[in-house]
């Protein structure tokens, strides 16, 4: 008992961690779309989690709500529309793979050149600094609008901008056909 | 005999390590088993109601008015074998009905069922108390969506599967508006917490469907739709579908989706009444006349308000033909999303305005 309140917070962080990577792994290897969905559903709640772990509730929830319940039932949608047994068989993204290679090992390269060189941009998730503005302790989705809204106002609206192209982008496509 | 361990288990109690992590433990059984009662006799009110509605008796032969009837079902359902189809994908089929209950469950301890003063060794009428409540009960609610879809794909039957399709893109259409309509009383309370938005409701001596009637509309048929009752419930129109997702069900795994279903018509009722209609609040709370209902408990009039969102539920059962898909496609994208976006926009600018905040 005394062990689970003193290291909880880190045996959790270890548990969530192994269900996100082999959720990850499952998507690559598995040949079911069916069963790779639902590996992809298990890193997603995974990584809300984690959030959860780090005390950041709303990023968390809004994770479960839009990965979790939006963006995979979707998927799930799709999977089950099409003819499973004829996808099987079709091997897809064969020839890429040295491509994926070299764009995983840019990825993990600055993702270790960030938490190794710059510890500062680690330790700006931490909640204390979060969770208080201005000397006062606010909540955790007021922190986040005043992060989002104020300091980091026009990168927002630039994503959002970015996001609606895309948007409409695929409105304008999916008229051609 | 000795009274020690009564001494003992009271030391226990007292100490605040056992009240941070037993005392919500507790509170949530306490909820999840009143909860359970709950939908035993909604099922059994339900049915005599549409009996009534339809001009015939409804269920009165198990004990007196037929009050026992509940038991009895309960009973049948457990004893009855539990089939699974030869070529279902076993661990799916056996895990989804699951899915569906457990959310909906979870979401009951986020909500306030009574007044909670700060005075200290005051009782508190929730479990927990969220700073993200309202999104964190949307996010919930939409991960019960997952048990009908594995249902209906694991039961390797077409009418499971279109059924599981259906709910798909009903729950992802009508998610989208339910949580807009939700955001309008967030803003005019400024809280995202269930107890923060009841409270603030207590202050202006107003509940928050006078203002976000339209709000208010929106959620609870969006909400209608979500729980896949009547006029919504095309995952299994029986004269389509035989019974759409849960064809392959029976026995205990069935009862499970039947108690899914159910859990979450209290769900979209409780969400609705604390949201909306002032959770444990009185009627007109600001007029000092009417002071004296406040003599009734919080509990009380928390859950009245829900049975009547109940009954509604049925009513609307007995009266309203199903939607074709089409039209239900069409209510949800065309008309409820557009209506809560511009809901949105303008209790965004008169909070704006009224608080005179930039």
């Amino acid at each position: 008992m005394e062990l689970l309140s003193a290291h909880g917070a880190t045996l959790l962080f270890y548990l969530f961690a192994a269900v996100v990577i082999a959720g990850a792994i499952g998507v690559v290897t598995l040949r079911n779309p069916m069963y790779g969905a639902l590996c992809l559903l298990a890193t997603f709640l995974g990584v809300a989690a984690l959030f959860l772990l780090r005390h950041a509730e709303f990023v968390g929830v809004v994770q479960i709500f839009v990965y979790g319940g939006g963006v995979m039932v979707l998927f799930l949608f799709v999977i089950m529309l099409v003819n499973l047994h004829r996808l099987r068989e079709v091997r897809m993204f064969a020839g890429t793979a040295p491509l994926a290679a070299v764009v995983a090992t840019l990825l993990v390269g600055m993702l270790l050149w960030a938490v190794l060189a710059r510890p500062a941009l680690v330790r700006a998730g931490d909640t204390a600094a979060l969770g208080a503005i201005g000397g006062e302790q606010i909540g955790n989705p007021q922190a986040l609008a005043w992060v989002l809204f104020r300091d980091h106002l026009v990168a927002f609206e630039a994503a959002s901008l970015f996001l609606l192209v895309a948007m409409i982008g695929a409105v304008v496509l999916g008229r051609r056909r | 005999m000795s009274w020690a361990w009564l001494d003992s288990l009271r030391e226990t109690i007292g100490q605040p390590q056992f009240t941070l992590l037993f005392a919500p433990a507790a509170k949530f059984l306490v909820a999840i088993v009143v909860i359970l009662l709950i939908i035993a006799y909604l099922v059994f009110v339900e049915r005599r109601l549409l009996g009534f509605l339809q001009v015939r008796l409804g269920p009165n032969r198990v004990g007196p008015w037929g009050l026992l009837q509940p038991i009895a079902d309960i009973l049948k359902l457990l004893i009855k074998e539990d089939t699974i189809p030869n070529r279902a994908v076993r661990w799916a089929y056996l895990l989804a009905p699951c899915l569906v209950v457990a959310p909906a469950f979870v979401i009951f301890s986020v909500v306030p069922f009574g007044p909670s003063p700060n005075a200290p060794g005051a009782p508190r009428w929730y479990v927990t108390d969220l700073d993200a409540a309202i999104i964190f009960v949307v996010a919930l609610a939409s991960l019960g969506i997952y048990g009908i879809i594995l249902g209906g794909w694991s039961s390797n039957n077409k009418f499971s599967l279109l059924g599981g399709l259906r709910s798909a893109a009903q729950m992802v259409s009508y998610e989208v508006p339910q949580g807009l309509a939700l955001v309008g009383p967030l803003m005019l309370a400024g809280s995202m917490s269930l107890v923060g938005i009841v409270e603030s409701q207590a202050q202006r001596g107003l509940w928050f469907a006078v203002p976000q009637i339209v709000a208010f509309f929106i959620y609870f048929v969006a909400g209608v739709a979500e729980t896949n009752r009547n006029p919504f419930d095309l995952p299994e129109a029986e004269s389509e579908l035989v019974a759409g997702f849960h064809t392959e069900y029976s026995g205990v795994r069935f009862a499970l989706f039947f108690l899914g279903e159910y859990a979450n018509m209290i769900v979209i009722s409780a969400i609705a009444v604390t949201v909306f209609l002032g959770g444990w609040l009185r009627p007109f709370p600001s007029i000092e006349a009417l002071a004296f209902l406040d003599l009734i408990p919080g509990a009380v009039w928390f859950f009245l308000k829900v049975f009547a969102f109940l009954f509604l539920f049925i009513w609307f059962r007995g009266t309203f033909p199903r939607f074709r898909f089409d039209q239900l496609m069409a209510l949800g994208w065309k008309w409820l999303i557009p209506l809560a976006l511009a809901n949105l926009m303008v209790t965004g600018l008169l909070v704006v305005l009224l608080n005179g905040r930039t």
